[in-house]
Parts: C-alpha cells; sequence; structure tokens
C-alpha cells in the first residue's frame, strides 16, 4: 500500500537500519521524562497531607465541566476558542501521535481497533484536528508575539517575561502537526504519482494541501522527506513531552489531577491541617504555612498546573486597586521557588520564610477573600486557603500589622472588633423611635422565639448600619415572623477572624455563639450579613438552618407573605451589586434580583461584572481595619462602573459593601449623583 | 544582655467606656477590660529584639494582684523568658515612690545590664522609671524611641524632641530606660501563644520575699494619696452635645452656621 519505504524499514545510506532510532528516540524520551517526574513529585511527597480522595462524583462531575468541558475557558473568548480547539486538536492527536510512536518499529502498525471503519473516520477527524491546531497556534502566536493583551505582562517586580516561553511552544506544537501532516502527505503524493490513486486525505486539511504542493517533487525528495519528517516528529514529541514538567505547560499533563482533586465546596476554609480535629489544635507546633513544604500536596500541584493566563489577576479586584497583590505571582513566584529549591539534580535546598524570602506581609493582607480569582480559574487553582494558611503562618509568628492588632484585641475581650461594651450590643433595638414602631425581643432569661435574627458586630454598633438591623426587623415583623436576637450573648461570626488566621480567636468566638444559639432554642437564623452568613452555614457545624435576608424576602414575596408597593422612584435607574460572600461564595445570585424585581415599576439595569463576577467593594469585617498600599480603593473602582452603566442608585445587600460604597462615593465626589442603599432599605420603603 | 522590663496591667482604652463609680473616688471597674500598658508593650518588643540579636534572656516583672499574672502571660507569649509576680496585700495603695522601691528590691536580686519601663502607664503619672533609676543609683534615659547597641559597656539612645528633632546619647550600663510607643511595631500575641504559657510556672514574690518592710509600701508607706476623684465641671462656653453620631454632627453643623462659621 505504501509507496514510500517507512522509517521500520528504511536503511539510511543504505545500511544503516533507522528503526535504530525509532527505538532510542522514545526510549530516551520516556527515561527523560520519567525522571524529571520523579524529581517534580518530590517536593508533593513532603508537602502536608491534604484530603481529596472523597467526594468522587462530584469530582467526576468538575472533569467533565472544566476538564473535558473546558467549562470555564470562553469566559474569556477568544482566549478560550483558541484553548478549546488545541485542547481537542490533542485530545484527537494523542492517539496518532502514540501510534506513530510505534510506526517507526514495525512499519504497517494500526493501533488494535483502528483498523476498519473507526480508523478512517478517525484518520478524517485527525486530519482536520492537526489543521485546525495549527491555524489555532498561529492565531495564538499572534496574540502573545504581536497583539500583547494586557493581561500576559509581567510587572518588572516579579521577573522577566514570559511571552518567549509561551510562543516556542507554539512553535513545538506547529512543528508537531507540520511534521506529522508532511509526513503523511509526501508518502499519499508519492502513491498518487504512481497508482494514480492515494489515501483519503480529508479535503483543505494540512496533509491534503501539502500534497498538493509535493506533487511535483521526485520519488528520491519525497521518500527523504517522509522519513526526515517521521523522526522530526518523532524528537519533536519525546522533547515537547520532556519540556512540560519545566515550565507553564506542566498543565498539559497535571489540569487532569488539578481539576480531579480541585475543591468542591464553596465558602469555607480548610482546616489548619487536614486530620487534626479543632481540640487538638492546641497540640499544633506550628500553625498554617510559614515554609514552602508546609502547603498541601494539592497546593503545590495548583503551582505546577497554572497555565499562566492572567485570569485570576485580571479578575482580582486588590490587583486592579494597585495593592501588591497578583494571585498569578502568588502561584508562579511559588512555583518559580518549587523549582529553584527542587533542582531537576543535585541537592534539595532548605525552605525560608515564605513572607520574606518571595512574598510580602502586606501582599498576603491585601487579598479581601472575595474568590474573584478562583472562580475564574480554568484548572480549578485555589487561592483563599493558600492566603488564609499563609496568614496563619505569620498571626503565629506575631506578623500582624498594628492596624489590625487593635480589632483583634477587641475581638478577644469584648467579642467585637470595635471594642464596645457587650451590653450595648442590643442597643440598635433599644432606640426610641424604633422600640414603639418594631419590638425586638432578646433571647435571654428563659426567652424565646422560633427565629433567631443574627445581627452580628458591625450591624449592632455602626451608627450608619444600625439601620440595617432595625430594618431587618421590620420586615420580619410584617412577614409575621416571631423573632429575637441574642443581645450581648451575640458575639462577632468571627468570618473574617478565620479568614485572617487568627483560628484560635475564630474557635473561641465560635464556641460561644454555637453555645448561645442552641441554648436558645431556635428553628432557624436569618441574617443581614452575608459574612456571618456564610460563617454560620460554611465554618460553624450543627446550627439550625441559616438564610440571608434576601432569600427571605424573596422566599415571602413567592408566598405571598410579603407585597411591595410599586415603585416610589421610578425615574431612578437601580443597580444591584453582588456581595462576595451571598454570590460568588454561597451562589445567591437571583434571589436579591428577583425581591427589586417584585416591586413593579422599579428599573433595575445589570452591572457588566456582575454575579459571579462581581467586582468586590474592598472587603468586610477586618479589612475594614487593614490599611493597604493601594493607587485607589475598589470602592471607588465599583461606584465608577456603576455610574458608566448610567446607574443612580447601588443596591446590595451587605452592611460592608455598604460602608465602602457609600465611602466610596464620596472619594469619587459622585454625592448627589448616585446612591447606594440596603436591599432591606428598598424593600422597607415598599412595603405594602 | 540581661534585661528586665517592668509590666502594669491597666484598664484598656480603647475597649472601655470610663465612668466613676457611686462613690466618686475611682472608675467604675464592674464592667472593664484589663490589658498590658500600651508603653509597656513597645519596651518588651525592643527587650526581645536586642536579645534576639545579641542573645541574652528578657525578664517581666509587675506589682500586681493575681490578676496581673494574665499581663506576664501575654509579654511571655510574646517571647520574655520568665516573668516574676510582686504580690502582696500590703503593697496595696503604694504611690509611685513605693511602686519604684517594691521594683529596686527585685531588681537588685537579679544582675541586669539593662531595666526598661513603659514612657508611662495609661492610668499612671510617668513617675516610676525615674524613681527607679534615682533608687539604684543607676544612670537613666527617657522617652527612647532608638536604643543602639554597641559594645556592650554602653549603648546609644535615642529620644525625639520637640519639632521632630532627633537626639542621641551614649550611656553606661547597666542603665534604666523609659521607652516611648513608637520605637518598633511589637508583635502580635494570639490565644494560641498565651496557651503556650499557660502551664510556665511564674514565681510570686511577696514583701517578705524582697525583704521589704510592709510600713515602707503600699497604703502605709505612700506620702502621695489621691483625696478626689472626678468628671471636672463644664468651664464657661463648653457644652457638651449628646445624641447619636448624625444627631451630633447636625447639632455641631447648626451651631457653626448660627455663629457664622459655615455659609
Amino acid at each position: 500500500m505504501t509507496a514510500l519505504i517507512g522509517p521500520a524499514s528504511f536503511k539510511f545510506f543504505g545500511f544503516f537500519p533507522a528503526w535504530i532510532f525509532s527505538f532510542l528516540i522514545p526510549v530516551a524520551g520516556i527515561s527523560f521524562f520519567a525522571y524529571i517526574m520523579a524529581r517534580r513529585i518530590a517536593p508533593l511527597v513532603r508537602a502536608a497531607p491534604d484530603s481529596r480522595f472523597g467526594r468522587i462524583p462530584e469530582r467526576i462531575k468538575n472533569l467533565f465541566l472544566l476538564w473535558l468541558g473546558q467549562y470555564r475557558q470562553p469566559r474569556y473568548r477568544t482566549a478560550g476558542i483558541l484553548h478549546i480547539i488545541i485542547f481537542f486538536g490533542f485530545l484527537v492527536l494523542s492517539v496518532r501521535s502514540t501510534s506513530l510512536v510505534v510506526i517507526g518499529l514495525s512499519d504497517s502498525f494500526v493501533l488494535p481497533g483502528f483498523d476498519g471503519i473507526i480508523g478512517h473516520v478517525y484518520n478524517f477527524f485527525k486530519d482536520y484536528a492537526a489543521t485546525a491546531v495549527f491555524i489555532a497556534c498561529i492565531a495564538a502566536a499572534v496574540r502573545r508575539g504581536i497583539i500583547k493583551p494586557e493581561r500576559y505582562k509581567v510587572p518588572a517586580k516579579y521577573g522577566h517575561d514570559h511571552t518567549a516561553e509561551a510562543v516556542f511552544v507554539l512553535g513545538l506544537i506547529a512543528t508537531l502537526m507540520v511534521s506529522e501532516s508532511l509526513f503523511e502527505a509526501s508518502n499519499a503524493a508519492a502513491e498518487l504519482t504512481i497508482t494514480g490513486h492515494s489515501e483519503f486525505l480529508a479535503p483543505l486539511s494540512l496533509g491534503w494541501i501539502f500534497r498538493g504542493m509535493l506533487m511535483d517533487f521526485s520519488h528520491g525528495t519525497l521518500q527523504g522527506l517522509h522519513i526526515a519528517m517521521y523522526y522530526v516528529h518523532d524528537i519533536t514529541f519525546f522533547f515537547f513531552l520532556c519540556f512540560l514538567p519545566l515550565g507553564k505547560h506542566f498543565h498539559v499533563i497535571t489540569s487532569i489531577f488539578n481539576v480531579f482533586f480541585m475543591r468542591v465546596d464553596k465558602g469555607n476554609i480548610k482546616p489548619v491541617k487536614y486530620g487534626v480535629s479543632d481540640e487538638e489544635l492546641d497540640d499544633l507546633d506550628s500553625f498554617g504555612v510559614k515554609k514552602l513544604e508546609d502547603f498541601t500536596w494539592k497546593h503545590m500541584l495548583d503551582f505546577y498546573s497554572c497555565a499562566d493566563c492572567g485570569r485570576c489577576s485580571d479578575q482580582c479586584p486588590a490587583n486592579a486597586a494597585g495593592r501588591p497583590l497578583s494571585p498569578r505571582f502568588i502561584t508562579i513566584k511559588a512555583r518559580d521557588l518549587i523549582f529553584k529549591n527542587y533542582p531537576l539534580s543535585g541537592e534539595i535546598y532548605k525552605s525560608k520564610l515564605l513572607v520574606e524570602d518571595i512574598y510580602t506581609e502586606d501582599e498576603i493582607w491585601s487579598c479581601t477573600t472575595c474568590g474573584a480569582c478562583e472562580e475564574e480559574c480554568p484548572l480549578g487553582i485555589e487561592y483563599i486557603d493558600k492566603i488564609v494558611d499563609m496568614r496563619r503562618g505569620m498571626v503565629d509568628e506575631g506578623m500582624v500589622p498594628q492596624s489590625l492588632q487593635k480589632p483583634l484585641k477587641a475581638l478577644e475581650k469584648r467579642g467585637n472588633p470595635y471594642g464596645t461594651m457587650e451590653k450595648k450590643r442590643a442597643d440598635w433595638a433599644k432606640d426610641k423611635d424604633f422600640a414603639a414602631e418594631c419590638d425586638v425581643k432578646i433571647l435571654e432569661k428563659g426567652e424565646t422565639a422560633e427565629t433567631l435574627f443574627f445581627v452580628d458586630s458591625i450591624t449592632s454598633f455602626d451608627d450608619n448600619i444600625q439601620a440595617i438591623a432595625q430594618r431587618t426587623s421590620k420586615i420580619l415583623t410584617k412577614a409575621g415572623v416571631d423573632f429575637g436576637i441574642l443581645g450581648k450573648a451575640e458575639k462577632d461570626s468571627g468570618n473574617e477572624v478565620v479568614r485572617f488566621g487568627e483560628e484560635m480567636l475564630f474557635q473561641d468566638l465560635k464556641e460561644q455563639n454555637t453555645e448561645a444559639i442552641m441554648e436558645s432554642g431556635v428553628k432557624n437564623i436569618v441574617t443581614a450579613d452575608p459574612h456571618a452568613f456564610n460563617a454560620l452555614k460554611n465554618d460553624y457545624k450543627g446550627l439550625p438552618d441559616v438564610t440571608h435576608i434576601s432569600q427571605f424576602i424573596a422566599e415571602k414575596i413567592r408566598s405571598g407573605a410579603l407585597t411591595l408597593t410599586p415603585a416610589l422612584f421610578p425615574e431612578k435607574v437601580y443597580v444591584y451589586h453582588d456581595p462576595c460572600y451571598l454570590g460568588r461564595h454561597n451562589k445567591v445570585y437571583e434571589d436579591p434580583r428577583e425581591a427589586m424585581d417584585a416591586i413593579r415599576g422599579l428599573n433595575r439595569i445589570e452591572l457588566e461584572k456582575s454575579r459571579d463576577r462581581s467586582f468586590c467593594c474592598g472587603g468586610g469585617g477586618l479589612m475594614l481595619f487593614y490599611e493597604p498600599e493601594e493607587d485607589t480603593r475598589m470602592g471607588v473602582l465599583r461606584v465608577n462602573m456603576a455610574a458608566e452603566a448610567g446607574a443612580n442608585v447601588i443596591v446590595t445587600a451587605c452592611p460592608f459593601c455598604l460602608v465602602n460604597i457609600e465611602d466610596a462615593i464620596k472619594v469619587a465626589g459622585k454625592e448627589g449623583e448616585i446612591e447606594a442603599i440596603d436591599l432591606t432599605e428598598l424593600i422597607e420603603q415598599h412595603l405594602a | 544582655m540581661e534585661i528586665l522590663v517592668c509590666v502594669k496591667r491597666v484598664p484598656d482604652t480603647a475597649e472601655n467606656e470610663f465612668e466613676l463609680n457611686s462613690d466618686g473616688n475611682d472608675l467604675d471597674r464592674d464592667d472593664l477590660v484589663y490589658s498590658v500598658n500600651e508603653w509597656d508593650n513597645y519596651a518588651v518588643e525592643e527587650a526581645i529584639q536586642i536579645v534576639d540579636n545579641v542573645g541574652g534572656s528578657v525578664t517581666v516583672v509587675t506589682v500586681g494582684d493575681d490578676e496581673s499574672e494574665e499581663v506576664l502571660r501575654r509579654e511571655m507569649a510574646m517571647g520574655a523568658n520568665n516573668g516574676v509576680l510582686l504580690s502582696d496585700d500590703a503593697f496595696e495603695g503604694s504611690d509611685g515612690k513605693g511602686v519604684a522601691g517594691i521594683l529596686k528590691a527585685e531588681v537588685e536580686k537579679g544582675n541586669y545590664d539593662l531595666i526598661l519601663t513603659g514612657a508611662q502607664a495609661d492610668e499612671g503619672a510617668a513617675q516610676v522609671g525615674g524613681m527607679l533609676a534615682a533608687m539604684l543609683d543607676l544612670p537613666y534615659a527617657s522617652l527612647v524611641n532608638q536604643i543602639d547597641i554597641a559594645d556592650g559597656k554602653t549603648i546609644k539612645v535615642g529620644r525625639e524632641i520637640e519639632g521632630g528633632n532627633q537626639e542621641m546619647n551614649e550611656i553606661e550600663l547597666p542603665c534604666v530606660l523609659s521607652i516611648q510607643t513608637g520605637i518598633n511595631e511589637p508583635r502580635y500575641v494570639g490565644i494560641r501563644g498565651i496557651r503556650k504559657v499557660a502551664k510556665v510556672e511564674i514565681p510570686v514574690k511577696s514583701a517578705s520575699d524582697l525583704g521589704l518592710d510592709a510600713a515602707d509600701v503600699g497604703d502605709a508607706g505612700a506620702k502621695v494619696k489621691r483625696v478626689d476623684y472626678f468628671v471636672p465641671d463644664l468651664g464657661d462656653g463648653a457644652e457638651m452635645l449628646e445624641g447619636s453620631t448624625d444627631e451630633i454632627i447636625e447639632k455641631l453643623i447648626e451651631k457653626l452656621k448660627a455663629k457664622g462659621g459655615l455659609s
């Protein structure tokens, strides 16, 4: 059938059997690859434990969605489509590449099952796959090398530019596609010349085009090209395999594992150490991540898997505000450190304190834990747990900025970050005008209720935010709910305490709250603070059901328990800002919108960055006390987005968002032009 | 270098609202939370940093009741090596000189190169450091905002002068220094740190352990006695605005407008 001599039978200079190369190249390639992989696995073996072998059905679902389905890729359209083409091209061509390796030893080799119709169908697709990958590589190289999208830039402080590596690898892939097609086309051209017909090549595929170009070549030239292209492909293939674990293209190998082992829960924080219960925490010698090997093996795998696509940092509000944090470089710097400390040969170096070696303290404190980076990462790389683990390490070493030490101490002594006396926690309910209108029970001295309204610190103590507590109470009363508050027995939920790395203080707050809640005998909990909502729902255990007020409102509107009047200000343009701890961390996107839309005639628009791409207002809880280095406030950026969208009322459903956005409106000089209100205010205005 | 830091347990200004008790002779202490005096915390941090650099040990000492042990533990969680609690019923009611005398007795039991105190205490009168130095007949520098350790016989200490100028002085060891805030950034002490030192033995020394005569300390020995404690009456022209923050702001703006301060 073949018109040309294949690599298995070809003899160089008429005597030296080519199959010796066909044998040596794979053996050398695979040996090198195995050695490199063994060295790469070394840090994972030394890493901290992680728990990633449960929840298999959810993990398989993630594999289908994120890995095979490339679900998150099209969020960045051009790059995403190019990636999908190259990804599926690779999957299709992996079969061809494997069989090509064997063809070097046996000319007529066909993979089992590929000798019949399946083989023909496969070859048809494979020709187009190679063509598509080739075109995608050129397009990708043009983007990387010429168009240069902003998000691939490497700021000077983070090291050298990565374009060269990216373009080099695209070149390798293109070489693979071209050599494979030429290998096939040269034979087809020879066949066509001799017999008048050749093996079917998919029209307009690379092979088909090359065959046309090669028709006038002599038999000897075609024979030479055929063999040369085989070995170009063979060498490139194994070179590429060994090159993968040396940089960002490691993801070609690790992504399937990374997606399989990615986090399956939202909103929670990893335990200090897997396998160590809360009660045993006191026995640990050290807390959190201080050195490289303190990361868990999955977090190390994350570092290996990063494809350097820059989407995390493109979405990161801290990065946008000019804080010294770029999640992409949290990963890249750690990977560089692994490569440095675990070189391919020779001694393994001891790692130093990460925050002095590769990170800065401000970098690690800059994160608001909004989760935008994790939501975006196409391969499920985690950031929040790593940041929290490093903060735990810093807290353990006493490395806490002075601006955070005061609120932390106040939380320890008074159970709230302001240091206000416990007995004043329910003062908002005793305000004369409000109390006359709405009676709020305090669940102490045997007083009981069906529902607990968990107020949390900012809503209890902040003069401007207490109104949220009062409005929430009015809405609950209007809906006929039998509710009460814990009063001085309530402590801060600690959502940010645990996320700022003060684990033992969080454990204290959690214990006190859990005890008070269980003692109150309530059947369910409602809160207007998404941070409290998240902590009670995801960080506490064994509590009654927790609902956010927006869910409650939407549910009561549906059931008819709450009815709303038509819009009081139909001329205003409203926009809903998704709080991170309601939206991304708990997937409550629709209820607040549904509640707003229940107000007839209310003009609501959407921000471009909304739902799971919402842009953090600046962070809540302890983040309000932190004094970051930044060029601009996140809140100002957010207010500008709303203004550009043409909104004049930003509705949010979080006390921290309200504080940050109200401040930002003033800083941006947009007072009178745009205002911020809480969802409870909007609903209370419109209660029928 | 062997360093002794004198610390004091005080009601925390950030986390309390101070009101007079019903007798009108002291704060209402029922609902107060206490912590280590802020200046002392800086002194302990400085001592720890010195020992980290040149070796030695840090001992923290306080004069107080059983509850004062908590501030010693906090400072030990920070990194102080030893704690000593000087506690005796006879110490109660000591004036500044009395406290300095008690501390002097403890200093003489050890062999310290450097004795640090806070520049002042939240509830105090900024007198113990100087008196202690005088009683020990040691050189003294106050309001220190910088310490450079040199050859071991002398050190250099800095002090901020009015107008933001800095003065450096050489001082012979052993000496007493009173430490100003801002000299460093004290490290954070979390609950975990305190629990780690929860079981460390802290010796308690009484008047007789220190060889002190009960008649020289406490109420009995005090030459300065508090005779009154009150919130001053409003002076002429002073007015307290009351209400919520918003109400206060509104009233203030009204007043400013009324007097032509705002148009």
